[in-house]
């Protein structure tokens, strides 16, 4: 994804960092249709069941998730300076906020491995504990949306901190230099991953409590 | 032929190593033709042994559950393994950068990632039929699938997931390369229609995929974790699981046609010696079928409990897909009006690809028609119409594409009459298997049933032996493309008096396609009284 | 062997109707498709390499061909269209004197149960010249209730009721079919639709032994199961009384309006969360895994059968 010999395929630097870039965007909208029919499918269940699937939303950790979010914008907004930083030609400065951002994330998940602990510990975890008895079949399905969402979001979250960590060992070493494409698309993976939790955060942790 | 080979792609480097971990697009084409070609011919035995068991009503070959797997299998393996990637990882692998002028796919190894992601979601779900199978039907419907169906349902879907990415990945490598790759000249409109295809092709291959993703994610966390996402025994919908599951099948459909028709809109040109009519309404119809194709799967689920007023619109909408459709087989036929008519083997399939695509498409207005779906929805009907589109449609066009790119593929020639004759065998043989099975579904007759009321025997008598005579017409190109490797002439660079770009090279061509990037100077399919005009200015 | 059969058997006027829509549609097909192949084969033979004809390309203002098949083809589409739904649309309105019969399927068998209680396997026997009303369930997977005979079909879900309604003309035997793969014997599911005239009906239910009706059976249930304990008037619990109720709009806890139908009972017995009626506490406690199909139709049936159109429908 960066510059040393340019593919047969490419007449110029200016077109392989083009087509990368469209590249990333489309693979980014193929992320929209998935994280989508996902989202679709819990907007119709919200909608079918009303009250009930809204009750069982209240019992998620509203605080933990606020601050996930919190913690989210922030690495988007380091992983915006490195990229900025970057591109002015710094060293330093880029894989600090290259750091920042994959700590942050590392937090998030942090946060959300306490959220699924404390899950499991009120037997809210569907097929290993879920306690259908004292919260009913309607309930189990908000959960079942609630750990699917959020373990895919989870895990596009680790790739995304592999990805950032990768990219400031090599601008740490010196083996990337500004002029290609790789920092500002890991930067719209980052963004993206960042997007989806914008959406499933209201959908998920704000149902009810409007008041 | 004892004359020494010229280099080509084919000899450039030797060895097993050089061609499983090879990037060049046409080695690569020609990796997935070896898969598909297999898993056809998987799909095909399954198909020949579920009409062999039809000969009679009673259910004779097998007990009903190895009969249910076996239709199960033969879907699954002809939708995903065969016809989604056909012509696309084939044709399109190979042609479509040569066509564009360009020297390979903007994502090469993106592209050798792709074949192996086939290839392992392929020996997944190869596996789970040798383990037994699954009887699901292809469609997977809830809660059958997930709470009473025996057998390896985990397996043959994580199969499917795995080569779904397959799928996505080639998608996105053909868009970027259609968008950024054109040699100098080739401006969206010069493209031939080919690429236009594809690139529509690869929209609905990149947008539709993933939700059949996140549904078989949704299936398999079901069947796994038992939990009720779409069982009723929680309070699940199984027409949730309907609703995600043709929001993608539907749309794949247009996935297995569109390359076709993209195949056809070059042969009938070439064939005809003249200019392809109405270029831009053939185009922007090939759009058209890939948007309204996402807006029309309710059409699938008459009969299933969804509200009046989908289906209302689902209707209206199902017809308006039906249009673009329509005007591309009056394009192809006017494209013939004062041409040069030659009936080598590619123009034959094309006759067949136009006549029998009709025929699968009027029997689709009939099917969108509210009132008589209810009626034929779920019987030998649909199975008629889809084999009319897929088989009769699509598998010509990729019959027809095979011959006409065969020579600069492999830089031979075939025998054209073997040829034409299994082209003539293979359009007599599946008329006589499918349609008797438009008769048979208006009859009654269900789909998916081993055993029946003996009143039907004719018609499956006569769709059995049209079988067999298409299996011959489908097994005679083994033979005479093996010979033509062996010992067929060797061919020139535009045997066919075509055109496009990849006619400019030589055939086989060079690794790197063209020696110098070619410059593009005018549209495609131009003919000047007959005579070729290469889109090519400097060769 | 049986010859060549080519049509199935008509027996409704409905029925007919679809097959003049089929018919027609058959021979726009036919026209369509033969001008196709005619153009197809005529143009191939007139234009073929080598033939000394005039080529001089007339046919320069492609777009006026264009236009003219798109809005052609359009205008023929929507017409169809307009009346596949206008036929479809029927099926969504039984009228109000309609024989209600409860089917039941599962795999692999469908069973149907009669006002009157007498019950059926794998038969259907219904009187000519009568609405028929089918109110349906599943018992575990998805199967279709499929008469060739009168062009009906309805997917039968599990979790829900499905309704189908015909009118059937002609006396006669008629294949049922499963028209939805629900498993091994898939195939095998299917039986018979019996139309008989009046009398013979009257006859057949006779035979078919002492019944109580439906309704009296749901209304034993009533009982037994402990409904009367809190619906019936003098109960140790508030809850609504069921008197008058089917058919009614009943204003639900939050806010809209729902007409009590077979659905709604259903649902009520099953889930009694889903849909609370306004006013009442949420305490009806459920029956989900306890009452079988055929009992939730006995139960159906009675509360129909106290309702203000009794033994009809919404």
């Amino acid at each position: 994804m960066s510059e040393r010999a340019l593919g047969i395929q490419y007449a110029t630097l200016a077109q392989e960092r083009e087509a990368v870039t469209l590249g990333m965007w489309a693979f980014l909208a193929t992320e929209v249709l998935f994280f989508g029919a996902l989202i679709v499918a819990y907007l119709n269940y919200r909608i079918w069941f009303g009250n009930d699937f809204i009750a069982a939303a209240k019992m998620t950790k509203v605080v933990l998730g606020t601050a996930n979010t919190a913690v989210l914008l922030t690495s988007s907004a380091c992983m915006a300076m490195a990229v900025t930083t970057f591109d002015s030609g710094s060293r330093r400065a880029p894989v600090l906020w290259l750091s920042a951002t994959a700590l942050l994330g590392l937090a998030f998940v942090a946060i959300k491995a306490t959220e699924w602990w404390l899950e499991y510990q009120e037997h809210l975890v569907p097929a290993l504990n879920f306690d259908l008895g004292r919260y009913g079949g309607i309930a189990e399905i908000f959960f079942v949306f609630y750990f699917c969402a959020t373990g895919l979001h989870a895990l596009h979250l680790l790739i995304g901190i592999s990805l950032v960590s990768w990219l400031a060992v090599r601008i740490g070493r010196g083996t990337l230099v500004p002029g290609g494409s790789t920092t500002r698309l890991i930067g719209l993976y980052w963004h993206f991953v960042d997007i989806v939790w914008i959406f499933l955060f209201p959908l998920i942790y704000l149902a009810g409590r409007n008041g | 032929m004892h004359a020494p080979a010229r280099e080509s792609y084919l000899n450039a480097s030797v060895g097993i190593r050089s061609w499983l971990l090879t990037t060049d697009h046409k080695r690569i084409g020609l990796l997935y033709f070896a898969g598909i070609t297999f898993f056809f011919f998987v799909g095909g035995i399954a198909a020949s042994l579920i009409r062999l068991e039809l000969i009679t009503p009673q259910g004779d070959l097998g007990s009903p559950d190895f009969y249910n797997r076996l239709f199960t299998m033969h879907g699954i393996i002809m939708v995903w393994f065969f016809l989604i990637p056909s012509i696309p990882t084939t044709m399109g692998n190979f042609i479509l950068p040569m066509m564009i002028g360009a020297r390979d796919l903007a994502f090469p190894r993106l592209n050798l990632l792709s074949w192996y992601l086939y290839i392992i979601g392929g020996l997944i779900t190869l596996s789970a039929l040798l383990l037994g199978g699954v009887d699901t039907g292809w469609t997977f419907y809830e809660p059958y699938s997930t709470f009473y169906a025996t057998g390896y349902v985990i397996l043959t879907v994580f199969g499917i997931f795995v080569s779904g990415f397959s799928s996505i990945l080639t998608g996105l490598n053909f868009i970027v390369t259609v968008h950024k790759l054109r040699a100098p000249g080739m401006t969206w409109y010069r493209l031939p229609v080919f690429v236009w295809s594809t690139y529509a092709t690869s929209v609905i291959l990149v947008l539709a995929t993933p939700v059949l993703a996140m549904t078989l994610l949704m299936l398999l966390a079901e069947r796994v974790l038992h939990v009720g996402i779409f069982s009723p025994q929680l309070g699940g919908d199984p027409l949730l699981f309907q609703h995600m599951f043709w929001f993608y099948s539907h749309p794949a459909v247009y996935i297995m046609i569109l390359p076709s028709m993209g195949v056809i809109s070059e042969v009938v040109p070439v064939f005809s010696s003249k200019s392809l009519f109405g270029y831009y309404f053939v185009v922007w119809c090939s759009i058209a079928i890939a948007v309204i194709g996402f807006l029309v799967w309710g059409h699938h689920m008459f009969v299933a409990g969804q509200s009046l007023y989908a289906s209302l619109a689902f209707s209206f909408l199902s017809y308006l897909v039906a249009v673009p459709s329509a005007i591309k087989v009056f394009n192809w036929v006017a494209t013939m009006h004062e041409g040069w008519i030659r009936f080598n083997a590619p123009m034959l399939y094309a006759f067949g690809f136009i006549g029998l695509f009709t025929i699968g498409g009027l029997t689709g207005l009939m099917l969108a028609a509210l009132a008589v779906d209810v009626h034929v929805t779920d019987t030998y009907f649909v199975v008629a119409h889809f084999h009319y589109i897929m088989v009769g449609g699509a598998v010509m066009g990729f019959f027809a594409g095979l011959h006409y790119w065969w020579p600069k593929i492999s830089g031979r020639l075939y025998p054209d009459y073997w040829a034409r004759f299994a082209a003539i065998l293979a359009f007599f043989g599946f008329n006589l298997t499918f349609f008797p099975q438009f008769i048979l579904g208006y009859l009654g007759m269900p789909r998916r049933y081993q055993s029946y009321p003996p009143e039907f025997q004719i018609w499956h008598v006569l769709s059995s032996a049209g079988a067999s005579i298409l299996a011959v017409g489908y097994a005679l190109p083994l033979f005479y493309f093996a010979w033509s490797i062996l010992k067929g002439p060797r061919a020139p660079a535009n045997p066919w008096g075509a055109t496009g770009l990849e006619w400019s090279t030589p055939s086989p061509p060079p690794p790197e396609n063209f020696a110098k990037s070619p410059t593009v100077i005018r549209p495609p399919y131009q003919y000047d009284e007959g005579k070729p005009c290469m889109q090519a200015g400097d060769v | 062997m049986h010859g060549f059969p080519w049509w199935p058997p008509t027996a409704s006027g409905y029925a007919r109707e679809i097959d003049f829509l089929f018919g027609s549609l058959v021979v726009i097909g036919l026209l369509t498709a033969g001008l196709v192949f005619f153009l197809m084969l005529f143009f191939a033979n007139k234009y073929r390499h080598g033939a000394n004809v005039d080529r001089s390309g007339t046919t320069r203002k492609t777009w006026r061909f264009e236009v003219s098949w798109t809005a052609a083809t359009l205008l023929v589409f929507v017409g169809l269209a307009v009346w596949g739904a206008s036929i479809f649309v029927h099926l969504y309105n039984p009228p109000a004197n309609a024989l209600q019969i409860f089917i039941v399927g599962k795999q692999w068998m469908w069973k149907a149960q009669h006002p009157g209680g007498q019950r059926e396997i794998n038969e259907l026997h219904v009187p000519v010249d009568q609405p028929v009303r089918l109110v349906m369930a599943s018992q575990d997977v998805i199967h279709s209730f499929f008469i060739p005979a009168l062009r009906i079909k309805q997917d039968v879900v599990p979790g829900r009721y499905e309704t189908m309604w015909f009118r059937a003309d002609k006396v006669g035997r008629y294949h049922l079919f499963c028209a939805e793969y629900c498993g091994t014997d898939h195939a095998k599911m299917g039986g018979w639709v019996t139309v008989m005239n009046p009398r013979d009906f009257g006859n057949w239910l006779q035979a078919q032994g002492d019944e109580e009706t439906l309704a009296a059976q749901g209304q034993q249930l009533f009982r037994r199961y402990g409904c009367s304990g809190c619906h019936e008037p003098g109960g140790t619990v508030r809850a609504p009384n069921l008197d008058g109720l089917f058919g009614s709009p009943v204003p639900l806890s939050d806010g809209s309006v729902v007409i009590a139908d077979e659905g709604y009972v259903r649902d009520s017995i099953l889930d009694p969360k889903k849909q609370v009626a306004a006013g009442y506490a949420p305490v009806m406690p459920t029956f989900a895994g306890q009452i079988s199909e055929d009992d939730l139709a006995r139960l159906v049936a009675y509360i129909q059968s106290i309702g203000p159109r009794a033994g009809g429908h919404a």
